[in-house]
């Protein structure tokens, strides 16, 4: 019993690091697809994001996400004290069927926690005001991160009603997406986006980076699908991450078909997001797909990658690295997706949609009160000069690329 | 003819490009250049504040006929102006030939557009 209790810790462990390890991704993919002149910008709300995530969810986060609701409570909110205090058998493999310590779970959890605001961070890249962003980041991954947690991986009441959202398709990529949607409306588009109406390119610094970032983005779903089955199971496992491979990979090659019907080109840019709308797709069912379903939903993911993105340029909508494509469509797609093609009769494509309405509405609520608020205090875009002449010189006094600099926009 | 060169702000480039472009002068370089002048930008690195007169800057280098010299001085100081320290400089000087080097034709018509 011991050798399979550290077997699944072990393995839930080497998930909790592949899923840190994201935060790579998200810096690479961002700065990447943006430009020169706010590169350490982006990296520090980045780096800014793991390191006081983390802080959060140790300080509130964890106990405000599973408070352990009573039997007879509404399974809305619920707070189990600040700080964290491992309960007395949670070293044990009685706390979690022998899955993983109370320390991993902790862990783990925590590393899913600082995700959600990075896809903000890619929405409002380039003209949000740094401080304006930690402040939003704080209240966001601290309070309302948690508190949606709650109502389904805490056992709340989405839970109870028989909501399913294996790995965060809901939980954490549509809950960064309704909120980087809601900013990015309250921000406005970057200086030089739309002319005359008519949105304009602007090309990021370095695809190459941008593809490392998708690259090591996959490389972490194996932890963030792989650890989310909560023990290291022979069969779930390895189905889990057969589902979320083919899902990403079927994401990537009909985005890429669907751009080239659409514009006749070979973009490689959509190819990488059709790959991570791919990825969100697979997330909220990885452990009850088939092969099959898992390429189904990936391709589909793809094809709507291509017309997210067209549809956010079309309502005059600035989302830099197409955060809003492919964590809020694609999240929402996943989840529905679930009551669609799961192996288990249990899940129903109404119990989905009400989950998906819940969060919609929770968190276009949320964000918009703090990003408003604001807006209407401290201001939350930089001024024309500052955007003009990129965040890093204004808001850090710093160079990205202090030896080398070439055709900069 | 004369060449027209200015050192401008990276930031003002595109209103200087699209002044240019509505006195129709549609044909010049540009390169990004390094280099000292009165603005100070501030660099602060690990603690240490350094560089603070290695400036970013944008360099054109537009030929034009003598009778489109004023117009596009004029769409060159307007457009490229802030009225901080630090806007940058122009310069004008004699060019004595131009070449086509697709026809070999030389002279000022050389620098109006192609008509089809």
């Amino acid at each position: 019993m011991d050798a399979i209790f550290t077997a699944n810790n072990v393995w839930m462990m080497v998930c909790t690091a592949l899923v840190f390890f994201m935060h790579t991704g998200f810096a690479f993919l961002e700065i990447g697809l943006t430009r020169q002149k706010n590169t350490i910008n982006i990296l520090f709300k980045n780096i800014f994001i793991i390191t006081v995530g983390l802080l959060l969810y140790y300080l509130v986060g964890f106990n405000m996400m599973y408070p352990g609701f009573a039997e007879d409570s509404s399974g809305i909110f619920g707070f189990g004290g600040f700080l964290i205090d491992a309960p007395a058998n949670g070293m044990t493999p009685e706390y979690a069927d022998g899955g993983y310590t109370w320390w991993t779970d902790f862990l783990f959890q925590g590393m899913f926690a600082a995700t959600a605001a990075t896809i903000v961070s890619g929405a409002v890249a380039e003209r949000m005001k740094i401080g304006a962003f930690m402040i939003f980041t704080i209240i966001y991954v601290g309070l309302v991160y948690p508190i949606a947690g709650s109502w389904k991986w805490g056992g709340g009441f989405l839970d109870q009603m028989g909501f399913y959202d294996f790995a965060g398709s809901t939980l954490v990529h549509s809950v960064g997406g309704w909120a980087a949607l809601v900013a990015v409306w309250l921000l406005g588009s970057r200086i030089g986006k739309f002319k005359d109406g008519k949105p304009q390119a602007i090309p990021g610094h370095s695809i190459p980076l941008a593809t490392a970032g998708v690259l090591i983005l996959w490389l972490g779903w194996f932890g963030f699908n792989g650890g989310s089955v909560l023990s290291a199971d022979p069969e779930l496992t390895s189905l889990t991450l057969v589902t979320t491979c083919l899902a990403a990979a079927a994401g990537g090659v009909i985005a890429v078909f669907v751009n080239f019907l659409k514009y006749k080109n070979l973009d490689l840019t959509m190819f990488l997001n059709g790959i991570l709308g791919g990825l969100v797709g697979i997330t909220a069912g990885a452990d009850v797909m088939t092969p099959e379903s898992a390429i189904l939903i990936g391709g589909i993911a793809g094809a709507l990658i291509v017309f997210a993105v067209a549809f956010v340029d079309a309502i005059k909508l600035d989302d830099p690295v197409g955060a809003i494509a492919v964590h809020l469509i694609c999240g929402i797609w996943g989840t529905l997706a679930v009551g669609i093609f799961s192996t288990n009769p249990e899940h129903t494509f109404l119990i989905q949609l009400t989950g998906v309405a819940c969060y919609a509405v929770f968190c276009i609520a949320t964000s918009f009160l703090i990003i408003f608020t604001l807006k209407k205090t401290i201001g939350i875009r930089v001024s024309e000069k500052e955007e003009l002449e990129g965040l890093d010189s204004h808001e850090h006094g710093m160079d990205a690329y202090p030896d080398f600099r070439l055709n900069e926009h | 003819m004369k060449k027209i060169e200015a050192i401008i702000r990276k930031s003002k480039f595109n209103a200087v490009k699209e002044a240019l472009h509505q006195v129709d002068v549609n044909f010049f370089s540009y390169w990004d250049v390094t280099g000292l002048g009165n603005e100070k930008e501030a660099h602060v690195y690990r603690g240490v504040s350094y560089s603070t007169s290695d400036i970013q800057r944008r360099y054109l280098s537009i030929v034009v006929n003598d009778d489109f010299e004023k117009i596009t001085l004029d769409a060159l100081l307007k457009a490229a102006a802030t009225g901080e320290v630090g806007d940058g400089k122009i310069f004008v000087s004699d060019i004595t030939e131009a070449y086509r080097i697709r026809t070999g034709e030389k002279g000022g018509a050389t620098l109006k557009k192609i008509s089809k």
